[in-house]
């Protein structure tokens, strides 16, 4: 029973990981950091997963306090959404990378309007991936069982 | 082969050293840990040996307590404890490990600014491991040099000669062909790099001792490379050259790469420094000193002056004087200065500088102590702060205490002083833009800064001539790693800071070329020798363009001839009048203008300093314009040098204080450049100064 149970679960898996890819929730940089899990490195990927939306949540946060600030400081904001960008990039989150971008153009052109609403769109993206990231940590962790129980 | 077996056994740590890449150590550097986890997985995934930190500081810290730990660095540009480029810059300096920028920007300023600061590469994120894989080249390039000593000959290029013979010479030519063909280091690495792979290895496994560039050595190096020509230097014919037992061709190698690099800053820098010269140039004193001060810190324990010529160096903006240093003239000055302006660089500019002043070996031997003084003296003069401006100031503190001395030292080694005289003119250009500096220089004159001095003096030149040279000292100065390479110039630009003291004697207004003459005239007994070789220095490591070739022949030709002009001529009536300092730093000056004017564009040069004359003639050095004589018997790049000398001298007037002492180095320097140039000259030289006498002590 476990093989099939596993079989459904790395097949889930490969579907969640592809849909991603299409929906460019990730893109290639992902494949990588699969690629670098292996038997000595065995979570790798969450590890790497968890470290990211801790240090996500926590540019989030912080981007959100200096955009509601009287005062924008431009460029506090645009070196923390770098840090995103870079960090976004590493992982492989391609549509949250994107939307960092967009924020630092609009941060760049001091136009508020216009980072107010880039910034939506990276605190949506976020949670997108890392729901979708998430689920794929727990079918990791699932497979990883059944597996060892074998 | 042998150094498989060698590294087999150093394995240790490394591991894989004979299996290079396998087991390089990388130390990685990022402050997002996402990214920092990522790279050191991937690295981990290309068998490299990785360590992590995701700190700036931490990684120097890391760093300077063992350099030999690892063979690369990466690091991201953006970190909030220190600047990536800035970290980039520090381990160039002062550990000389390939350095990798990382950055999620793709911004080619940013690039740019990576590889004008020494960055073997410029990676965006996110990082693949494709890339990672080919990173081990950059080690190799760099330690080629260094460590291909042994076995590897037979590994080495093609183009080595010598059958694996362990010396320099198998190493040299593998690291000719190293170096020169950076570009195609793929295919030169792919055959050398697996036989260099081993050797590289070697270095990266064995932790090959790392050669330190003293002051001594450096100024040795550049003395060869002046001979050479920057264009035609080759590892090989300068560790022939420089004949020091136990360097190898790969020392060399990378040694000369990194001075190119070096002077490129410089004349990137110098350009930035001539046009604050210029700004400065006519500014006064005062001005002189408040700029200077700043990098100077440590100069100003020189002399007081001197730091101001730091400053007012700095605040030149050669200009024109740079435009032209831009060539090996001017990288070299800037190198200085630049080199002074950063502590590490000093080093290597007393190095280089000593290696210029060699004629004078005793005077060196002080620089090289101090590497910082090297740089004083050129920084002083040119400004070197300024140049260095946006470096640090600080940094030169170390050189201040230079004083003198150390200085001198170029003046000393002179041969390589050449070298270091033309990058000494470098600095003197953007000092001498200010006829202020001199006065400064004057005032400080008197302690044995002459490193310091001469910068004051320069500064005062380098306004008008200097403008070019300090820019050239600045790049020196930013560059610390060029430091190394430039200390030869430095020390160049100490001289004629000295020379400009001297000049007060000169009453003219280059003073400093008065002082360069003098210099010269002893030098150039001694110089005879050396041919000018200050060009060459900074012309050979800057990877200046074409004009580099030039200017270093120029400036050496040029430096020495303008340094037997000015002396000639001004001391024709002044020499005796000079004390001997006087007399000295103007041919400091002089040989020192002189070569900035050579090596920042020969051509170019050598007028722009006349223009700065103007500047000059506010020092109102007792030389009169030497630049008339120079110009008139020399060939048209003496001629410039020449422009520039008289500049010197005339603003070098001949500065009370000027402990002629400071000078000497710069008067060795000059004089062996004088004397090359003068052998045919004049009479001025040997007879009048008793170059002896001066050389040594008097200047100083």
């Amino acid at each position: 029973m476990n093989h099939m149970a596993i079989a459904a679960l790395k097949t889930q898996r490969r579907n969640l990981v592809q849909s991603m890819f299409d929906e460019g929730v990730l893109d290639n940089q992902f494949n990588q950091l699969q690629d670098l899990q292996d038997s000595s490195n065995p979570n790798f990927v969450e590890e790497v997963i968890s470290l990211f939306c801790n240090d996500a949540e926590r540019i989030i946060t912080e981007l959100n306090r200096y955009l509601n600030d009287q005062n924008v400081d431009f460029s506090k904001l645009d070196s923390y959404v770098h840090q995103l960008k870079g960090s976004s990039s590493s992982i492989g989150a391609y549509r949250l990378k994107l939307a960092c971008v967009n924020l630092r153009q609009a941060s760049e052109e001091r136009n508020m309007e216009e980072c107010a609403g880039a910034f939506n769109s990276i605190r949506r993206e976020y949670y997108v991936v890392r729901s979708k990231l998430q689920v794929l940590i727990q079918l990791e962790r699932h497979i990883v069982n059944l597996e060892n129980q074998q | 082969m042998t150094m498989e077996e060698k590294m087999g056994g150093s394995g240790g740590e490394d591991g894989g050293k004979d299996r290079f890449p396998i087991g390089m150590r990388v130390l990685a550097v990022d402050d997002d840990p996402i990214c920092l986890k990522v790279l050191e997985n991937l690295l981990r995934k290309c068998q490299y040996h990785v360590t992590t930190t995701n700190q700036a500081i931490t990684a120097l810290k890391m760093l300077r307590e063992n350099r030999n730990r690892y063979d690369l660095v990466i690091s991201d540009v953006n970190m909030p404890d220190m600047d990536g480029f800035k970290l980039l810059e520090l381990v160039g300096l002062e550990m000389d490990l390939p350095v990798i920028m990382l950055s999620a920007h793709s911004d080619t300023k940013l690039v740019m600014k990576g590889i004008t600061h020494g960055a073997c590469d410029y990676l965006l994120k996110p990082v693949r491991i494709e890339e990672l894989k080919n990173i081990w080249q950059h080690v190799v390039r760099k330690k080629k040099p260094d460590s291909l000593d042994h076995s590897n000959s037979a590994n080495q290029d093609k183009a080595q000669g010598g059958p694996g013979e362990a010396g320099p010479t198998s190493t040299c030519s593998s690291d000719q062909k190293v170096n020169k063909k950076r570009k195609d280091q793929s295919e030169d690495e792919d055959e050398d790099g697996e036989d260099n792979g081993h050797e590289n290895e070697d270095p990266s496994a064995q932790k090959k001792p790392r050669v330190v560039w003293s002051v001594e050595l450096h100024r040795k190096f550049v003395s060869a490379v002046n001979q050479l020509g920057l264009d035609k230097a080759v590892p090989k014919k300068i560790l022939d050259l420089m004949n020091v037992e136990g360097l190898t061709r790969e020392n060399v190698a990378s040694h000369l790469q990194k001075y190119r690099l070096y002077l490129k800053r410089l004349s990137s820098v110098a350009t930035q420094q001539a046009n604050m010269v210029a700004a400065l140039g006519s500014k006064d004193p005062s001005y002189l000193r408040m700029g200077s001060l700043d990098g100077f810190g440590d100069f100003r324990t020189l002399t007081g002056p001197g730091r101001l010529s730091s400053a007012s160096l700095s605040s030149y903006q050669p200009g024109g004087m740079f435009g032209r240093l831009n060539s090996s003239a001017a990288l070299s000055l800037r190198g200085i200065s630049s080199g002074a302006i950063q502590p590490g660089h000093s080093q290597t500019l007393n190095s280089s500088i000593n290696g210029l002043g060699k004629i004078q070996p005793a005077v060196l031997p002080a620089n090289q102590n101090q590497n910082g003084t090297l740089f004083q003296g050129i920084p002083t003069s040119v400004g070197l702060d300024q140049l260095s401006q946006n470096n640090s100031s600080n940094p030169f503190g170390e050189f201040n205490h230079v004083n003198d001395p150390n200085v001198f030292g170029i003046g000393t080694n002179f041969p390589d002083a050449r070298v270091a005289v033309v990058s000494s003119s470098n600095t003197v250009p953007t000092v001498s833009g200010n006829p202020l500096l001199l006065q400064a220089n004057t005032q400080q004159t008197h302690s044995g800064a002459f490193g310091n001095q001469s910068t004051h003096g320069l500064t005062s030149l380098n306004q008008e001539s200097f403008d070019m040279h300090v820019r050239g000292s600045s790049n020196f100065l930013d560059r610390g790693r060029c430091s190394e390479n430039w200390q030869g110039a430095v020390q160049l630009s100490s001289f004629p800071s000295n020379s400009l003291s001297t000049s007060e004697a000169f009453n003219h207004e280059q003073l400093p070329t008065n002082n360069l003459r003098e210099c010269i005239s002893w030098p150039s007994s001694h110089l005879s020798n050396s041919p000018l070789d200050l060009t060459s220095p900074t012309a050979n490591s800057a990877s200046l363009e074409d004009p580099r070739r030039m200017s270093q022949v120029g400036l050496n030709n040029n430096a020495i001839q303008n340094i037997d002009y000015t002396t000639k001529q001004q001391w024709g009536d002044q020499r005796h009048d000079y004390n001997g300092n006087m007399n000295r730093s103007f041919c400091r000056v002089d040989s020192l203008v002189s070569s900035s004017r050579s090596v920042v564009d020969q051509g170019n040069v050598v007028n722009d300093k006349l223009n700065d004359v103007s500047l000059f003639s506010e020092i109102s050095g007792d030389c009169a314009f030497v630049l008339p004589h120079l110009e008139g018997e020399k060939s048209g790049l003496d001629t410039k040098l020449r422009s520039n000398e008289d500049i010197l001298f005339e603003q070098t007037k001949p500065q009370d204080g000027f402990s002629q002492n400071n000078f000497e180095p710069l008067e060795s320097i000059m004089m062996s450049m004088i004397k090359s140039e003068q052998n045919n000259e004049s009479p001025l030289m040997d007879g009048e100064f008793g170059f002896d006498a001066y050389s040594l002590g008097s200047c100083i």
